[in-house]
């Protein structure tokens, strides 16, 4: 067994788990966080996207051990309360999401994506971006066109650089 | 009314839980002291099983128990079945091989089910699945459906010599030969379909568990129709009777077919759950998804047209392999036959046509329907041809389809469907404007000033939607009836909740479905909640697939609706002291009839539930009613899609330009919806086109098993795209509904295709139309292009 102690959506938490124990495993099945979903299990679809230490990583292939210490923040954290955070409001105003399971893990990097390139994402941009997300539902248009409004009311909101 | 009614584009009330992370989907459910099952499966395509040992893998940490094939058999729990019975043109019924779902005796393709360790965590079953040993006698696969019928090929199925399920036709073939003998041209084109996998992001899942006290059994499963679950695990599987299985399909996470099929995971699952007396869950990785999902498309077609001097179609006859896989998974027959030959007129009257299409077992993971089912395989021939014959006779391809349209309804085709009712001009004249088409020779030139090829491709699709007629699909075979059902349950609030058999899994009916009712009942999408997916609440369904959902299951709840009216009306009739023929209901208020006495619906509600205002003796209190819809025709929705690519021919990269796609849905619910189908359909026909392809090596190992290998469609390989829509009324339904879940599917491949050839100066070139690919045809073209 390994210690670990993560700070995950404000509440920091030590566990003993099995050192082979995955970062997706533990919000999912020690914390039940269950919205960080698994997809691929080897760092292709994105399903499993969640900011560590402010960045967004792939949490399948991640050993939570490796960022013990860290202060990770999933889907379940960003909104606040019942405050939607401005990118989850884009995503549902402009239908950027059918079946949701891929949701999280756009929302996720789309937060991300708007911190590393600014909240005025052109579409060519945020098409190359989403390259480490697969979404089969929507055929990203309206993902393209929430991610683009999204980080526009991100600006307005001053939620960029948080 | 309220502004959330049928036509009005309203945010999905489903969408709080997805974008906040609480969705519940099958892996998300925890039963108490559940343990977990991973599955042994074949690494050899094709192999006796001479013996299995469990010693040393039920001695690992954490292991509860390990079970087999015979462990099954000894239950007398029954194989998978497919619900779909074929005759052969001689009349013989298809030859169906028993699919264990744990393998007896023979693997018949690399995933196929051996064994199931169940452990405490996954990562001991995992670990103890390592130390199962299993003697294999490898034999000689088939892979290909052109191995499996050569002579002396093995055999997967003893009932099934030269691996032929059936050979099945379709159409008049004497009618066919004769408009061939007096044609003036006849353009022949060999295509193939390429095998797709459905790849749902969420991967199939079950828990299965059982409650020794009350002798019941519940299974949470990645199904798109729990109840037809339910149906075949009882009556076919022998699980337990329908009142003893409860099956719940919590929020799913994409299905486009693949979540149809009962399937060996849950079945085993469920089962399993008895038998070490705990709840026992499995979660496919996505490799095991890859392996042991059904797979979709996979034809093999020689197809021949017949033509008159000026390019009218006089027949045509077409010839198809479809492969199978290795066993017929539950609807998977019925996917190259049904599905797809009645849809080979297209949208053209066509005096003939005869189909035929031979069914082949492959030492490959099964094949069923995945998004369009046989209608994707039918349309991409059609319209490959029609764009080729109109290439053939020089004619332009826009002109050549219009003049072979179907332009009169209802119109009998040679194969079976009867169009109700369309008007593909007008589909036809909004695409062209809106794709610029009239200046696509100046962009062309644009395109080649920069040493580029660009190309236009159409395809004028059609579809056969809203499944089905219980009569009509029983008489070909089906073992089931496709109507579908609703309860409508008003509280004494005058809230309503909806238990329909339909069920969503990214579709939206959870505001759909509530736009319907707040139409209808005058209140808010608000005070509407839709329940589906678990056959404890709702008493029986059918499940979405087929573009059905709304065509048919909102069908039956419109039907259930006029029950509620109805009901209502008497209800207030007594509280106005007016005879119920003289109340009027509109925009959510009863009134008498010329006069100003009125009472709101939620007041109506109340009063059915106290009863203070009638004898319960002469009316019942409450207020409930149900409804069953089985559909009068197929639904036929059709569209022209125009695609323009740019093609680099010194890498061979397609680039989409431009994409046009104009349906006629008939009436639609949610605009915003039906276009998020559309575009998400586009997206899988692009994929197949472009990128998509399932490959067996010659020993039958799937070398396109994870993301690494299989090309799924990312964001930056797709365009954006501009939608637009016509609309003719479905007379076959009271809501004028026509289904818009696969058109994308189904129209995008050709229109890609015919959009690469023509840039390609007619160069052929099968899907999916990879660099390499297109690099090669470009490679071709070079020498000729430079001679002339």
């Amino acid at each position: 067994m390994a210690s670990v102690t993560l700070t995950v959506n404000g509440k920091t938490i030590t566990r003993d788990i099995d050192p082979r124990t995955l970062l997706v495993e533990f919000l999912r099945e020690h914390m039940r966080l269950t919205g960080t979903h698994v997809g691929c299990d080897t760092t292709q679809c994105g399903c499993c996207t969640v900011h560590v230490d402010g960045k967004a990583l792939k949490s399948c292939t991640l050993l939570a051990v490796a960022v013990d210490g860290s202060t990770i923040m999933t889907i379940e954290g960003l909104a606040k309360g019942e405050d939607l955070h401005p990118m989850q409001a884009a995503f549902r105003e402009y239908h950027g999401l059918q079946c949701g399971f891929c949701t999280p893990g756009m929302i996720m990097s789309a937060v991300d994506m708007v911190r590393r390139k600014g909240t005025d994402l052109d579409d060519k941009t945020i098409r190359e971006e989403l390259e480490g997300n697969i979404c089969r539902c929507t055929g990203y248009h309206n993902i393209v066109k929430a991610i683009h409004y999204g980080a526009e009311a991100m600006g307005k909101a001053g939620t960029a650089a948080e | 009314m309220s502004g959330t009614g049928i036509g009005a584009r309203v945010q999905r009330k489903e969408d709080f839980r997805f974008i906040t992370g609480k969705g519940q989907y099958t892996d998300d459910v925890n039963c108490y002291g559940q343990a977990h099952a991973v599955f042994l499966r074949s690494p050899h395509a094709h192999a006796d099983i001479v013996s299995i040992k469990l010693d040393a893998a039920r001695d690992m940490a954490g292991v509860v128990d390990i079970f087999t094939g015979d462990d099954l058999a000894a239950d007398k729990i029954g194989g998978l079945i497919c619900g779909w019975m074929i005759h052969s043109k001689d009349g013989s019924p298809m030859k169906a091989g028993a699919h264990p779902a744990l393998a007896q005796g023979k693997v018949r393709y690399v995933g196929d089910h051996v064994a199931v360790v169940i452990a405490e965590t996954q990562a001991q079953a995992r670990d103890a699945m390592e130390k199962i040993e299993v003697d294999y006698k490898v034999l000689s696969p088939v892979v290909s459906m052109a191995d499996a019928v050569r002579a002396g090929a093995p055999v997967l199925h003893d009932v099934a010599p030269h691996n032929i399920v059936y050979n099945w036709s379709l159409g008049d073939e004497a009618a066919a030969d004769a408009a061939f003998a007096t044609a003036a041209h006849v353009t022949k084109l060999d295509i193939i379909n390429n095998r797709l996998v459905p790849n749902a992001m969420e991967p199939r899942a079950a828990v299965g568990d059982y409650n020794s006290g009350s002798g019941g059994f519940t299974l949470y499963t990645t199904s798109q129709n729990p109840h037809v679950a339910r149906l075949v695990l009882s009556a076919f599987i022998g699980i337990a009777p329908e009142h003893k299985l409860r099956v719940i399909a919590p929020d799913v996470g994409g299905g486009f077919g693949s979540k149809i099929f009962i399937y060996a995971e849950e079945t085993v699952c469920v089962w399993a759950a008895k038998k070490v007396g705990r709840p026992v869950k499995w979660v496919a990785d996505r490799t095991e998804a890859f392996l042991s999902d059904a797979h979709g498309r996979d034809h093999v077609t020689h197809a021949e047209m017949a033509l008159d001097a000026s390019g009218k179609i006089l027949g045509l006859r077409v010839k198809t392999r479809a492969n199978l896989g290795a066993y017929l998974s539950t609807f998977s027959s019925c996917v190259p036959t049904y599905l797809y030959a009645p849809l080979l007129s297209g949208q053209y009257d066509i005096p003939a046509i005869y189909a035929e299409v031979d069914g082949i077992y492959t030492n490959t993971a099964p094949v069923d329907a995945y998004r369009g089912a046989g209608r994707p395989e039918a349309t991409f021939v059609i319209e490959r041809m029609v764009e080729v014959a109109a290439r053939e006779m020089k004619q332009d391809p826009a002109e050549f389809r219009r003049r072979n349209f179907v332009r009169n309804f209802p119109h009998q085709t040679p194969v079976i469907m009867c169009y109700d009712a369309g008007d593909y001009d007008a589909s036809m004249t909004k695409a062209l404007e809106m794709a610029d088409y009239k200046n696509i020779g100046a962009r062309k030139a644009a395109s080649a000033k920069k040493g580029l090829l660009r190309g236009v491709g159409f395809s004028a699709y059609i579809e056969a939607c809203g499944i089905a007629p219980s009569a009509a699909v029983g008489s070909l075979g089906a073992g089931v009836g496709l109507w579908e059902s609703a309860e409508v349950r008003v509280n004494p609030v005058g809230t309503v909740e909806i238990l329909t058999g339909s069920h969503s899994h990214g579709q939206g009916h959870e505001t759909t479905f509530a736009q319907l009712v707040s139409e209808r009942l005058g209140i808010s999408i608000d005070n509407v909640a839709i329940i589906h997916g678990d056959t404890d609440k709702v008493q029986m369904g059918m499940g979405t697939y087929g573009s059905r959902s709304g065509a048919v299951g909102m069908s039956a709840l419109s039907k259930a609706l006029d029950k509620i009216e109805t009901k209502a009306k008497k209800v207030a009739g007594f509280v106005l002291e007016a005879s119920p023929d003289d109340i009027e209901f509109k925009d959510g208020k009863f009134s008498v009839r010329g006069t100003d006495k009125e009472i709101d619906f939620a007041s109506v509600a109340l009063q059915a539930y106290i009863a203070h205002k009638f004898n319960g003796q002469e009316l019942e209190p409450g207020l409930k009613e149900s409804a069953f819809w089985d559909p009068t025709n197929f639904t036929f929705p059709a569209g022209v899609h125009i695609c323009e690519v740019e093609i680099d021919p010194a890498t061979g990269v397609t680039r989409i330009d431009r994409w046009t796609a104009v349906d006629d849905f008939g009436n639609v619910i949610n605009p915003m919806i039906v276009e998020g189908q559309v575009h998400g359909g586009i997206a899988q026909g692009v994929g197949q086109a472009l990128l998509e392809g399932a490959v067996y090596d010659a020993n039958g190992q799937l070398v396109t098993a994870s993301y690494m290998d299989y090309a799924m469609p990312r964001a930056d390989d797709l365009p954006s795209y501009d939608v637009g829509m016509t609309q003719t009324a479905c007379p076959s339904n009271p809501l004028g509904i026509k289904g818009c879940g696969e058109a994308g599917a189904i129209a995008a491949p050709p229109a890609v295709m015919n959009a690469i050839t023509d840039a390609l100066g007619h160069e052929e070139i099968a899907m999916p139309a990879t660099p390499l690919a297109v690099w090669r045809a470009a490679q071709r073209l070079a020498p000729r292009a430079a001679a002339e």
